[in-house]
This record gives C-alpha cells, sequence and structure tokens, in this order.
C-alpha cells in the first residue's frame, strides 16, 4: 500500500477493484465505512460476480475476468479526450513531458524489440530523448510534442473507446459510464480517490500491467501521495507485507534490491547493475575498487536518484550476514552469497515444473499448503512424489503433508481429463512433520499491508511439542553449522562464516532479530537510530534490510527502544488524518503516506486548491533542520515524514525518490516491465474469445510451460474463475478444522448464473463435475443471481466460479479447485493465472 | 422499570462476515453441527446455513436474502436473526411454567430450570424463534446475552461486530440513532429505508433493525401477527386459569345436581333403586 488502512478514511471515492474487500478484508472494510460517515465516500466494485463487497459498494460494475487493462485504458482515454486530468499535478509530478526515444514503437498489440522465438523484448528502444551531454531527458513543459509520454499514452488508448471496451469487458454499458463518471470526479484539485485491489488484479497473465493501468490512472488524476489517494494492495495475508519486504521471493535481494545472478561475478558488477545511470557514467561505469565507486557516486550518477545510495545497502547486508569475515579486501563475503543461474525461473511454478522433472530432491513446505493452493494441484501434487523427502511444519497435518495418503489421491467418478493417481506404496517420499505454533502462541512482528510493522505478544501457551517458526529456523541454522564446523573447506564457508546467535540457549528472541534487521554500527554494536542515510558502504556498518533501518531506536538511557512496540494510539495530525505515527513503526523511515511531495503544490507552499486539510509536508523555508549544519536553511516539515530530500528546495525535491527519473512514469522507460512501457488489452492465456484490440491472442512476453493443456472453447466453453470466502482462510488449513467455522461453509461449492443452471439443466445443491484439460473436481452448485452472463462482442459467456479453498483433511471439505487451474502466470512476476481460465461444467 | 437497553442491527453496514454468528456460538459454548445438505433447498442459492433458521445448537444467524428487480438490479440481503426479545412476548403469555420472564432491562429471559419442553411457545412464537432441543428436552433461544450485560459488558455479537452494524445500549438513544440514520439512508439511495422494532406487534421489540428495504426483502414479517387461538389462550384462558378451576368444579356439581333432578323428575330413582 502507498498509503494505509486508516487513511482510507480520508478519500472521496474508493475503486475497489479485482478484490473482494468485506469478506477478505472485513476489519480494513470499517476504515471506509467511517469514510462514509465522515465525509460521504463513495464506493465503487468493479468485479466479475456480486460480493459482500458490491452490497455495501455504491456502485457495483460487472466485468468479465481478465478484461482489467481494457476497462482501465478506457478511463484513462476518457480522462484525457474529456480533459479531467489534474493538468498542473501531471506536468510536475510525471513524466508526462518527457520526450520518448524515437525507436519506440508499438504495432497490433508488440512493442518494439519483440523476440517471437524467445517470447521476450529487448527493451533497448523503451528509454527516452537526452539532451547532447547524454543523461539530461528532453522535456515539452506543453504536453503536446507528439513524442511526449502524455501523447504516446493517448495515442495508445485513443482505441479504448467505450464502445470497445463494454464490448470487451461485457460490461453494460450505463454501468460503466457511471464509473467513469464517479471515479473520473476525483481529478478535480480538492478530490482525492484511492484504488484498492488484490488477486483479482494481480493473478493473471498480465498482473503488473493491470496495476500499472491503475497507476497511471491514479497519476492522471492527481491522487497519488496524497491521504485518501494511492494504489492500495489488500495482501491476502497479514505479513505477507513482510515476507516480501524480507525477500522472500526468488529474485529479490532484501529491501527489493534485484538478487545477483550467475552473470554478476564480482560485487561491483552486481552493484553496477542494480545502480540505474551507472552505466553512462564512465567513472562509474569503470570503477574496479570500491574507493572508485565511492568517488563516482560523489561525484553523482544523473538518473540515479535515491538508489545511488545501493551500494551502501548491499554491503551493510552483507556484513549483517557474514560480520567479521566480510571485508573491503573480500568484496564483503559477495562471494559467499548464492546466486541464481540467470537463465532460470526459481518461482512457485518453475520449482514444480522442476520437481516434476525430478530435478529437486527435497522440500520444505511452511506456512504452505500447495495441494490445496497450487496452480495445477494435480500436477503440483504428483511433483511431490518425486521427492527424496519433504518437510511440513505446520499446525495441522494438512493436505501437503499428507499428499501420499489413499485419501489424497481420489478423484471424482467419470472425469474428462487424464490424471496421474499413486497409491502409497508407490511413493517413496520420505514426509517429516514439524508442528508449529500458532500465531497468538508466538512472539514477534508482522507488517501489514500498510507497512505498519507492530510487535505482538504471546496471548497464549503453545499446544504440546509445537514451536514458533522461529525456534525452528534457528535449530536448523544451528544444526547445519554445527555440522559443518571443523570444515576447512572455502566453499563451506558461507556457513561456518554466517553470523548466527539471536538469543540464549535454546531460544531465540525475535528482539534480536529486529536488531539485526534494524542495523548495527559495527564498532560499538549500537543500533543505527537515524535510519539508512546513516549506511555506509565500507563495512562500518551492517543492517539486515536497509528499508527496515531505523525501526530500533535508542531510549534516553541507552536501552534499546523497538519501535513496532510502541503503542501510542494518538492521532499526531492536525487535521485528524488518522497517521497514528506513533504507533508501531512503519518502512521507510516510519513515512506513513509515501509519495508525499504530492500533498501539496509543485512550491511547496500551496496547498491544492480547497484542499488544505490534506497536506501531508509543506516547504519551510526559514528553519534550519539539523541544529549541527546552521547553514542549510529551510526544510520540509509536516505531520508525516517527507518523501523527499529533507533540504532539497521545492524546485529540487523530486516526487518519486526511487524512480531513476525522480517522477512517476507513464510511460515506463527501461527495464521496469517485461511486457512493454504501457499496458495493452491481451486475452487470457484460455478465453472464449479472441482479442479484440489486437491480433496477439496472449500476454506474448508470457512464459507457457504447457502448451498442449490449453483448453480450446468448444471443449471447454465457460470462464472459470476462483476466489475466497471470509468464512475460511487461505487453503483452509487453519479453518476447515474449526467446527465453528467449519459449520458455516461446510461443502466445496461453485456458483453458476440461474441462465447457465437453465442451460446445463443443474438445479441448486446438485452436486457437479467441473472439467478443464487439468483436471476434474466435484462440488455442491449454488444457482445464484449474483452472477451473471456477459455479453461479449454480442455473444452471451457464461462463468463458472470456485471456492479454491477446500481439501480432503478437516472438516469442512471438498475437492480442490486449483486442479483445474493452469500452469502460466504473470511475465513479470510469475504469480500464476488463477482467475481466468476456460472449464466445462455438467451434472454428477 | 430500568431504562430498557437493547441491540441495533444496521443492514446497511452489515457485510455479513458471521463474526457474530461464531461469537454467539463460543458465548453461550453451542456445539457445530454440520450441515452436508448445504444449498439444498430450491430457490435457496445464497450462503444461509440451517436452511436460514435458528436451531437448537444456533441461537442466532445472518441470512442471506437475495432479490432482484428491474431498477435495483440484483441485491442481497442481510439480516441477524434471532430471538426479538418482543416488548410483550407471547412465549411468557402461553408457558404453563412461566419459564420466561421479562428482565427489567428489556430481555425476554427463559429459565432452562422450569422449562418442560412442552413447545406450547415454540407454536406462539409470531417470529418462529424458541427450538426444542431434544437432548435436554429444553426450549432455547437468543438470551442477550444477559450474564454479560448484569456483569456490564455488551452482548458477544456487538462486541465482535468489526463494521459497527450490531451495536448495544439503551434503546431510547439507539431509538434516535436509527431514526437519524434511516433519514440519511432515504435520501443516499434507498428510498425505503425502514426502522424495524419500534412499533410492530402493537408495545415493539426490544431488537432494533435498521433496513435498507421494506422488511419483506429481508424476510421479515411486514405485520407480525399473533395467532389466534394463542390469543384466546392468553387473553381468556391464561388470566382466568384461577377462575377456571372453580367453575368447572362448580360446572360439574351442578351438572351433578341437575342430572339428578332431571333423573327425579322422570322417575328413574324408583326403576334404579340403589337405595
Amino acid at each position: 500500500m502507498t498509503n494505509h488502512m486508516v487513511d482510507l478514511k480520508n478519500t472521496d471515492v474508493a475503486l475497489i477493484m479485482g478484490s473482494n474487500m468485506a469478506e477478505n478484508h472485513p476489519i480494513g472494510m470499517k476504515w471506509l465505512g467511517e469514510g462514509r460517515r465522515v465525509r460521504g465516500t463513495k464506493i465503487i466494485h468493479v468485479d466479475p460476480r456480486y460480493t459482500r463487497t458490491s452490497v455495501v459498494a455504491d456502485l457495483y460494475c460487472p466485468m468479465r475476468s481478465g478484461t482489467d487493462i481494457a476497462f482501465l485504458g478506457g478511463m484513462v482515454n476518457y480522462i484525457i479526450q474529456n480533459k479531467l486530468y489534474h493538468e498542473e499535478y501531471v506536468k510536475a509530478y510525471t513524466n508526462a513531458t518527457f520526450l520518448v526515444a524515437d525507436g519506440f514503437e508499438f504495432e497490433d498489440g508488440l512493442f518494439s524489440g519483440y523476440d517471437t522465438a524467445k517470447r521476450s523484448y529487448n527493451n533497448s528502444t523503451w528509454d527516452y530523448q537526452y539532451e547532447e551531454d547524454g543523461t539530461t531527458i528532453k522535456k515539452d513543459p506543453t504536453m503536446s510534442h507528439p513524442r511526449c509520454a502524455f501523447q504516446l499514452m493517448a495515442k495508445h488508448y485513443l482505441r479504448y473507446d467505450i464502445d470497445s471496451v463494454v464490448k470487451i469487458c461485457g460490461t453494460p454499458k450505463n454501468k460503466y459510464l457511471e464509473v467513469l463518471k464517479l471515479y473520473t470526479s476525483t481529478g478535480a484539485p480538492n478530490k482525492v480517490g484511492n484504488i484498492m485491489y488484490a488477486m483479482g488484479i494481480t493473478q493473471h497473465t498480465v498482473g503488473s500491467q493491470n496495476v500499472k493501468s491503475f497507476a497511471n490512472v491514479q497519476m492522471l488524476l492527481g491522487n497519488m501521495g496524497r491521504p485518501g489517494g494511492g494504489i492500495n494492495a489488500l495482501r491476502g495475508e497479514n505479513n505477507v507485507q513482510g515476507a516480501t519486504d524480507m525477500a522472500l521471493l526468488f529474485d529479490w535481494f532484501p529491501g527489493y534490491i534485484s538478487h545477483p545472478t550467475n552473470a554478476n561475478k564480482d560485487l561491483l558488477t552486481f552493484i553496477k547493475g542494480v545502480t540505474p545511470g551507472s552505466g553512462k557514467v564512465p567513472a562509474a561505469k569503470g570503477a574496479t575498487t570500491m574507493a572508485e565507486w565511492r568517488a563516482a557516486v560523489a561525484a553523482g550518477i544523473p538518473n540515479c536518484n535515491f538508489r545511488i545510495n545501493m551500494s551502501k545497502w548491499i554491503v551493510s547486508t552483507l556484513k549483517a550476514w557474514w560480520g567479521d569475515a566480510a571485508t573491503e579486501e573480500n568484496q564483503f563475503a559477495y562471494h559467499y552469497m548464492p546466486k541464481r543461474d540467470a537463465a532460470k525461473n526459481y518461482s512457485h511454478m518453475s520449482m514444480f515444473e522442476a520437481m516434476y522433472k525430478g530435478e529437486l530432491d527435497g522440500l520444505f513446505v511452511m506456512g504452505s499448503n500447495p495441494v490445496v493452493g497450487g496452480p495445477n494441484a494435480n500436477k503440483e501434487q504428483a511433483a511431490l512424489t518425486k521427492l527424496k523427502w519433504l518437510v511440513s511444519c505446520d499446525l495441522w497435518l494438512n493436505e501437503t503433508a499428507e499428499f501420499w495418503t489413499y485419501r489424497a489421491w481420489e478423484r471424482p467418478h467419470g472425469g474428462s481429463a487424464h490424471v496421474e493417481t499413486f497409491a502409497p506404496k508407490d511413493i517413496q517420499t520420505e514426509v517429516f512433520f514439524l508442528p508449529a505454533c500458532a500465531v497468538y502462541e508466538k512472539e514477534g512482528t508482522a507488517a501489514q499491508t500498510g507497512r505498519w510493522v507492530q510487535y505482538r505478544w504471546k496471548g497464549a501457551d503453545e499446544v504440546g511439542k509445537s514451536k514458533s517458526d522461529l525456534w525452528i529456523i534457528d535449530q536448523l541454522a544451528k544444526k547445519i553449522k554445527e555440522l559443518y564446523k571443523d570444515s576447512p573447506r572455502e566453499e563451506d564457508k558461507p556457513i561456518t562464516q554466517l553470523t548466527w546467535g539471536y538469543g540464549h540457549g535454546e531460544e531465540p528472541e525475535p528482539i534480536n532479530v529486529g536488531y539485526e534487521v534494524s542495523g548495527y554500527f559495527v564498532a560499538d554494536k549500537k543500533p543505527i537510530a537515524g535510519g539508512f542515510a546513516n549506511l555506509k558502504d565500507d563495512g562500518s556498518t551492517a543492517c539486515g534490510v536497509w528499508i527496515y533501518c531505523g525501526q530500533m531506536g535508542l531510549n534516553p538511557d541507552g536501552s534499546w527502544l523497538y519501535k513496532p512496540m510502541k503503542r501510542d494510539n494518538k492521532d499526531n495530525s492536525k487535521a485528524g488524518l488518522g497517521l497514528y505515527s506513533n504507533w508501531g513503526w512503519c518502512w521507510p523511515v516510519n513515512r506513513r503516506i509515501i509519495y508525499n511531495r504530492c500533498s501539496i503544490k509543485p512550491d511547496g507552499i500551496t496547498p491544492w486548491e480547497g484542499d488544505a486539510d490534506r497536506v501531508l509536508i509543506h516547504w519551510d523555508p526559514a528553519v534550519v533542520s539539523d541544529p549541527t549544519k546552521p547553514e542549510v536553511v529551510g526544510a520540509w516539515v509536516g505531520d508525516d515524514v517527507c518523501d523527499c530530500t529533507k533540504t532539497a528546495p521545492p524546485e529540487k525535491a523530486v516526487p518519486f525518490l526511487m524512480r531513476p527519473e525522480g517522477y512517476g512514469c507513464f510511460f515506463a522507460a527501461g527495464a521496469s516491465f517485461k511486457d512493454g512501457p504501457f499496458p495493452e488489452h491481451y486475452e487470457p492465456w484460455e478465453s472464449p474469445v479472441k482479442n479484440l484490440m489486437n491480433s496477439q491472442p496472449v500476454n506474448p512476453a508470457t512464459k507457457i510451460w504447457e502448451p498442449d493443456k490449453l483448453g480450446a472453447s468448444a471443449d471447454y466453453p465457460y470462464i472459470g474463475t476462483t476466489y475466497r470466502v471470509v468464512e475460511h482462510w487461505q487453503t483452509g488449513a487453519l479453518t476447515r478444522t474449526l467446527p465453528w467455522l467449519a459449520e458455516l461453509m461446510p461443502n466445496m461449492f461453485v456458483e453458476i448464473s440461474e441462465e447457465l443452471g437453465a442451460i446445463k439443466d443443474i438445479r441448486n445443491g446438485d452436486k457437479v463435475i467441473v472439467s478443464t484439460s487439468r483436471g476434474d473436481i466435484e462440488a455442491v452448485a449454488c444457482v445464484t443471481k449474483r452472477i451473471k452472463p456477459f455479453i461479449v462482442n454480442g455473444e452471451q459467456y457464461h462463468m463458472v466460479g470456485a471456492i479454491w479453498q477446500y481439501g480432503f483433511k478437516g472438516y469442512a471439505t471438498g475437492d480442490p479447485a486449483n486442479r483445474l487451474t493452469p500452469h502460466v502466470g504473470d511475465a513479470n512476476t510469475m504469480i500464476p493465472e488463477y482467475k481466468a481460465w476456460l472449464c466445462n461444467i455438467r451434472r454428477a | 422499570m430500568a431504562r430498557l437497553k437493547t441491540n441495533l442491527y444496521d443492514s446497511s453496514k452489515c457485510t455479513a462476515c458471521r463474526g457474530c454468528f461464531s461469537a454467539c456460538k463460543d458465548s453461550n459454548q453451542l456445539p457445530a453441527v454440520f450441515d452436508h445438505s448445504y444449498f439444498g433447498g430450491p430457490g435457496n442459492g445464497t450462503y444461509d446455513s440451517k436452511d436460514g433458521d435458528t436451531d437448537a445448537n444456533t441461537y442466532m444467524m445472518i441470512r442471506f436474502n437475495e432479490t432482484e428487480d428491474p431498477v435495483d438490479g440484483v441485491r442481497w440481503n442481510f439480516l441477524k436473526w434471532q430471538c426479538m426479545h418482543c416488548m410483550d412476548p407471547e412465549c411468557a403469555k402461553v408457558c404453563p411454567k412461566s419459564a420466561y420472564t421479562k428482565l427489567d432491562w428489556g430481555a425476554t429471559f427463559h429459565d432452562e430450570d422450569k422449562c418442560i419442553g412442552c413447545q406450547y411457545c415454540v407454536y406462539a412464537c409470531p417470529f418462529g424463534i424458541p427450538k426444542y432441543r431434544k437432548r435436554t428436552d429444553t426450549i432455547t433461544k437468543c438470551t442477550l446475552c444477559y450474564e454479560r450485560v448484569a456483569e456490564g459488558l455488551t452482548p458477544a455479537c456487538a462486541r465482535t461486530c468489526p463494521t459497527g452494524a450490531i451495536k448495544f445500549g439503551n434503546r431510547d438513544e439507539l431509538l434516535e440513532e436509527a431514526r437519524a440514520r434511516v433519514k440519511y439512508l432515504r435520501a443516499n439511495g434507498f428510498p425505503r429505508a425502514t426502522i424495524y422494532g419500534e412499533t410492530e406487534l402493537g408495545s415493539g421489540t426490544n431488537k432494533l433493525y435498521i433496513l435498507t428495504d421494506t422488511p419483506d426483502k429481508f424476510g421479515l414479517p411486514v405485520k407480525p401477527q399473533v395467532e389466534g387461538n394463542t390469543i384466546f389462550w392468553q387473553n381468556w384462558v391464561q388470566p382466568y386459569a384461577g377462575w377456571l378451576i372453580p367453575l368447572a368444579l362448580g360446572g360439574s356439581a351442578i351438572s351433578f345436581v341437575t342430572s339428578r333432578l332431571v333423573a327425579n323428575k322422570n322417575g328413574g330413582h324408583a326403576e334404579g333403586g340403589h337405595e
């Protein structure tokens, strides 16, 4: 989230798209209710089905699953054609005025640089035009030059007129117009709109570009960096935010730095690769030692912005991991770090594909249940049989822990797809089970969706011999280190020299992990209370995750002040914006709303017309922010921590610090995306209709593992999608075993419209078989008015909605819906396409 | 009489998360009963459990009413469903053992120790709420968490509600709040919004509702009525039960005498002759 949960109350219009917020974020929903009560917030819900969120929305608008870019592209076109954009904001804070390189082209769904054989782009033409110096980007402040990002975007979306959009999306035209009118009203300087999304947006072959479309809309309307605005990802699970912050993703180094590959042979190559703009500065490009690099950084790197500090963050992390063994002479132990193969992908689907081929020996599953939650679950379950060992760490013996039992291989009779099944005697995988304790039975922090890190104290003692995840990992690391402790071999040094020690005796203490994550000065081991501005790349600082730097402060008496433990329930904002800056701590540097430079006019002094209450920071030309530097006069002050250089005057304080250009990007230059600088509509991999926007059948940059499993609409005529219900939690391991919750939703069910029910002679409560080319499931049919057929390009198309939270364990049971979903995903993130595929349905 | 305390349920704020449902089961320690004929009945293409009615192990639930009309399109109306704690409760009137009492703060309290499981109340209740529990041979229903209220706590459902749809407080204040809310809703897209429970059954109920549409769209009786034979029982039989016994005894005495007289008059005496 760019903003945070409490901030939802500051919005004028909330657009919930691809999220069933009321069901899956019931507590967050109350802040929208507060907005309604206090300022008459209007809520729009755009979704393929009428849900409990639609009930509380002021406006519900149906849309066929997988057509978000068409829907939002139409909105971009509507805003531009009707001049509804916030012009001053767009000109000052975005790259709308930047001129784009002449080589950049777009034709029939393909951007310049496409390689058909590799299904990937060479992005060298996705760049700006530069002045003679090669680094200053050419701009047209009037936004009228045909090659400026704004005009290119206007041209790109001209094709997305209202009639074309409703033809693609199957949205009733009057509803679409209502949405356009209501949401674009936030383009007025005194109005702010907020977009909330979840897996309905991301779990597509165009998931990243769906989010990019939000960014385009929000920047046009001037809604980024302002209270009540922003693009707000509603995380599917508390602390998913924390998990990604800590780089529990295959391609990230902690703090959202691209993880090194085998092409990054040494530390400097790695640092150069992740420091934008360094390739154009000879001193930086040619640096062969850290000293030379530091000199180049001190001299400045254009088009790099805050990422110029990359080396400081990386070296501090290496220092935290390998301590005294990380020195400048040995490149801070960079060679100890595992590198990924640049040609390989290690995402969930790739990993299971590799496992299926027998390339993996073992698997450690913590807080995950792929037999229920993984896409193409039949194949993923079969892949588990190829393992030598599997460790499952969970509260219950879930479906993954028991994938080898007879029950796990029961499949509905009369299915059409061929599915591999196994008997326990044929499975050689040795399964270990580690009982884990529940969230209330352990201590530690969790980062919620608004980036707030909050400490949670233990509420109950653990059951039996169950242990916390931290204890389990701590033991594992200690045992591994014990095994290697006498090894003289060079290749074992990453293990033998790894720093480890988070507690006394057997019990690790979460606060010690928090201390290392936050960072400390190597010399005196004192926490770096001042935040990441103090990090150095000379080995004098150690910091686990740079964005968390400063979460450990110091009390006046010198003792640790662990800020996530703070519980000051007082709103520090003068206008009642609900910042609660002393409740917990939030990254980065306790900045509650990021890009908040945009909450005030470019001059830094005048509020946006009629919106003085929502100013977060302003420029005070007279203040001296640092008493040790009295010569520096003028600073950004206000209720929130400024998201720009504190002492940079307004004309130099760029609003999007982490972007190389420093500005919000309509045109996403360079390697921002693998599938193009502008979002373009492509149909899902399996779709019943042809792409009406261009002749590309599917996102051209998406990897397709199983081309033979592409379901044809002749065999599988209905659009399938999956979702959750409020009564169950994720794969249901936690809730289907609790009687009171299992009672509320006791059966696996699929939802279909009354129209489809009539066609297939399916009545409410009938048992049905749903089939795809990957598998079949049996479920109870729920025939409902809440699902309606879509009229796409004049033809009627039906949808089958399946709850994906069931499995064969617990009280509430049923076939996992993911036995139907395909192994295909987003071109950038590899998130699986759970939300749009083709299926057939019939009575069992 | 103490100031009346009640629950106010605002259907416009409810998201049907059913936290109240589980909190009620937790607070009353009621077992889960699995009904695998879920989505069973025709027309029940919605998320109702237990066929949309309370039972011996379920004192309250959220009901899901799907409606559709050409103007509003599809609407999914949620309703919190439990004992209405009527101001003038029929159950108390028909109970032969006086197991029901109206507490001075407004709850209709049912004493399971006095209950003999005769189920008169089941048939008398205009909302069909009391349910017979076989294993204890008693009637069960929502208690308005009278034990929690006695301790100064709010009922379990109100305490758990994340959206503020369920409130607990003084009835007069909540009624004021409800009136203002209905006024707001009528001006903001719900022209038929209404209060339910203020005047229903004449004296009202001690559960108040803010409905976004007419009561029938929520599966509530628009004009709840008391059964005819209940009226006879409650208005005539029960109040005069004390008179009826001597009356009946007197009646049989008269009958005895008169039949004797008639018999004597007919001269049966001579024929019978048991004397």
